[in-house]
């Protein structure tokens, strides 16, 4: 095993172990940091797949804003930070049969796609996918359209958590 | 480029070490008497009424929605700075339009009074 | 020996070639290696800022300070440490042990984190990821997490209460602030904190004073320090978020602030202040760690100044200086210093420089005008005399008063 294998593995042990811990947590702020460590997990994924733009993101936006919001939701909330009720029903054994199901059709369509064994080719010299980005998303023929209708969206969803959280008179 | 974030990955590892280490020597050196008194919470002296869990301003919870989409925004706009020079002038009016409809929300939100504190 | 951080990195490199490892595991051990110097470095300096600090308040306010211990009082700080290591260490009743230890760790863990993409000179730098800038951000991103973590874990209201109102100045500051950093990114084209010091020829600071100006008060209100010093108003909330931690604890919060404090100075010199350059700086690399380390510090002492001049800001005045006027302004000031740098490609270096100093000092003559304004405004709507409350009020009454 390469060192970026092992790596990779240990990632993935944390990121999968955290996220399990944040449905299990009775505490809700533990479960809300819990989760801020599984979305950490995936940012150094990102760095493992050489792109460290995505892993910036991932850490601004989603532990940075997302994960903030969550424990300031959960914060001025009163009494739901103990939820003593029961964590799972009685639905749970098809559910568990279910996850396993897909898992296994995963792992055996992945096994026999030959493409997933291609070794990724490095950049060639002087490439910077950053650069690259940057100008496909204001490129007229590649990404502009979803650029802007990104920053609508955005409006809109702005617009519509104002409307919903304060329309209160 | 991973040799670059080899250097980060090994802080992240070796970063809270120094901390760490600061902590446990109190712990050999430092005296440990905990009383009832001492470990009480302190809130002025007086004794602490009820519950941590009190309600607090919502409002601290609009705030961190609107900063919610700048942020992510903002993220956007690095890869377009970086990219300036291959870009026409075209491509940095349509960069500056995208901040222009985030400046909408702003608004928006400015004249609902989100941004007021009361 | 014009270069003797590169000089020992590659007499290193050679030795442990010579014990037969491998080019990989020789890059792991150097990087390691860098790491433990830089982080040790770093908080040895650290330890020095206490003395720094203290003597520079006690400056402010007509005192002598520290001034017992070594010439100066240069070994109170020691003092200091040694104290705070001997102090009983309290966990208050209640409180979430492990989140309530791991607080303080992260308060300072994630401030040396940040000087891994700093560079200190041509050749000394840690890493030169593409994403420098942002990078800067993400790790401030989880600094603001551990503070709600000490907020939460203490089981205090005053704790909780105090680490709601850092976090949203944190996360409002940060959005003119991360805007400042585009325009330097924009001038530039990179993230990259070592070409960003390579590029500027001409300081950031000539180039785009407002964003450094903008830059600079969203550090002071990231570090939560005076006039943004509400999270730890004495007179309200005790001392915010940190207020159970006591010894060692406390001390990491104390560690971490001074030594973000710096960092702040360091990332301002970064940007604006051409980092490393200095006369001599290509040639001699050594000079360059001097040079940033003097930027550095000047600007920690403005960051000082500014702390100990101004009075504390109310929340609502702090958020809506955030909101109302820091973000439109450095929205405005980024829509147009993009388009005058796309405008003038291909124009001398000069007449570019020249031209972007005069629409920067354009748009602040326009906007000092218009603060001037409004808070002419605000001083009126202030002097005017109240209207006298009638504790019974007489239903006529209000129709005679407009008759007289």
């Amino acid at each position: 095993m390469s060192p970026i294998q092992i790596i990779f593995i240990l990632v993935s042990a944390i990121t999968l172990g955290s996220a399990l811990m944040v449905v299990t947590t009775r505490n809700m702020v533990r479960a809300a940091l819990w989760l801020v460590l599984s979305l950490f997990g995936i940012a150094i994924h990102f760095v493992l797949l050489e792109v460290g733009f995505f892993a910036v993101a991932q850490v601004i936006i989603y532990i940075g804003a997302i994960a903030i919001l969550m424990i300031f939701a959960i914060m001025l909330t009163r009494r739901i930070a103990q939820d003593p009720g029961p964590q799972t029903n009685s639905t749970w054994p098809i559910a568990a049969i279910l996850a396993l199901g897909i898992f296994g059709l995963i792992v055996f369509l992945v096994q026999g796609w030959e493409k997933a064994a291609i070794q990724p080719s490095p950049f060639p010299a002087g490439y910077d996918p950053l650069r690259e980005l940057g100008v496909a998303l204001v490129s007229a023929n590649q990404y502009l359209i979803p650029f802007e209708i990104a920053s609508i969206l955005l409006l809109a969803a702005l617009i519509g958590a104002i409307i919903i959280a304060w329309d209160k008179k | 480029m991973l040799n670059d974030w080899l250097f980060i990955g090994l802080m992240l590892v070796i970063a809270p070490i120094f901390p760490i280490a600061a902590l446990i020597i109190p712990r050999i050196l430092a005296p440990k008497k905990p009383n009832p008194l001492k470990t009480q919470t302190y809130e002025c002296g007086i004794e602490t009424v009820g519950d941590t869990w009190v309600q607090f301003k919502a409002q601290y919870y609009n705030f961190a929605l609107v900063f919610l989409v700048f942020d992510v925004e903002i993220v956007f706009l690095f890869p377009w700075a970086v990219a300036f020079n291959q870009l026409p002038l075209y491509g940095v009016i349509v960069g500056i339009l995208f901040i222009e409809v985030l400046v909408i929300g702003l608004i928006y939100a400015w004249r609902k009074g989100i941004l007021e504190w009361s | 020996m014009a270069d003797p951080v590169t000089f020992i990195a590659k007499w290193l490199e050679g030795y442990l070639a010579g014990l037969g490892l491998s080019s990989g595991w020789i890059s792991v051990i150097q990087a390691a290696l860098g790491v433990v110097v830089l982080g040790s470095a770093v908080l040895l300096v650290d330890i020095f800022l206490v003395w720094v600090e203290r003597k520079v308040v006690a400056r402010f306010q007509d005192r002598l300070g520290p001034n017992r211990l070594g010439p100066f009082g240069l070994f109170q700080p020691i003092a200091d440490v040694i104290k705070l290591l001997l102090k009983e260490d309290i966990t208050p009743q209640g409180a979430d042990k492990f989140v309530y230890n791991l607080a303080p760790i992260l308060a300072l863990a994630t401030v040396i984190i940040l000087w891994a993409v700093i560079p200190l000179s041509v050749t000394v730098v840690g890493s030169t990821i593409n994403v420098g800038a942002l990078y800067i951000v993400a790790v401030g991103a989880i600094g603001t997490l551990g503070i709600i973590m000490a907020g939460w874990a203490s089981n205090n209201k005053f704790a909780l209460l105090g680490a709601f109102r850092m976090v949203a100045q944190m996360i409002s500051y940060e959005v003119p602030m991360v805007i400042a950093i585009l325009i330097p990114v924009i001038l530039a084209k990179s993230m990259s904190l070592a070409d960003i010091v390579q590029s500027q020829t001409v300081w950031y600071i000539v180039l785009a004073p407002i964003a450094a100006i903008v830059f600079l008060i969203g550090a002071q209100a990231e570090l939560g320090r005076a006039p943004f010093d509400l999270s730890e108003a004495e007179s309200e909330i005790v001392a915010g978020f940190h207020i159970e931690y006591t010894g060692m604890k406390f001390g990491l919060f104390y560690a971490g602030e001074l030594l973000h404090a710096l960092t702040f100075g360091g990332l301002f010199a970064t940007f604006f202040l051409g980092g490393w350059r200095g006369w001599g700086a290509e040639t001699y690399p050594i000079l360059g760690i001097g040079y940033f380390f003097i930027k550095a510090m000047v600007m920690y002492w403005v960051i000082m100044w500014i702390k100990y001049s101004f009075p504390r800001v109310r929340i609502d005045q702090m958020l809506s200086f955030c909101w109302k006027f820091l973000t439109p302004l450095i929205l405005t000031v980024l829509s147009i210093t993009a388009i005058l740098d796309k405008v003038m490609t291909g124009l001398p270096y000069w007449i570019y420089v020249l031209v972007m100093l005069l629409s920067n000092l354009v748009i602040l003559y326009f906007v000092i005008q218009a603060v001037g304004r409004y808070a002419r405004k605000e001083r009126q709507k202030v002097a005017e005399p109240e209207k006298i409350r009638v504790a019974f009020p007489v239903k006529s009454s209000t129709s005679t008063s407009q008759a007289s």
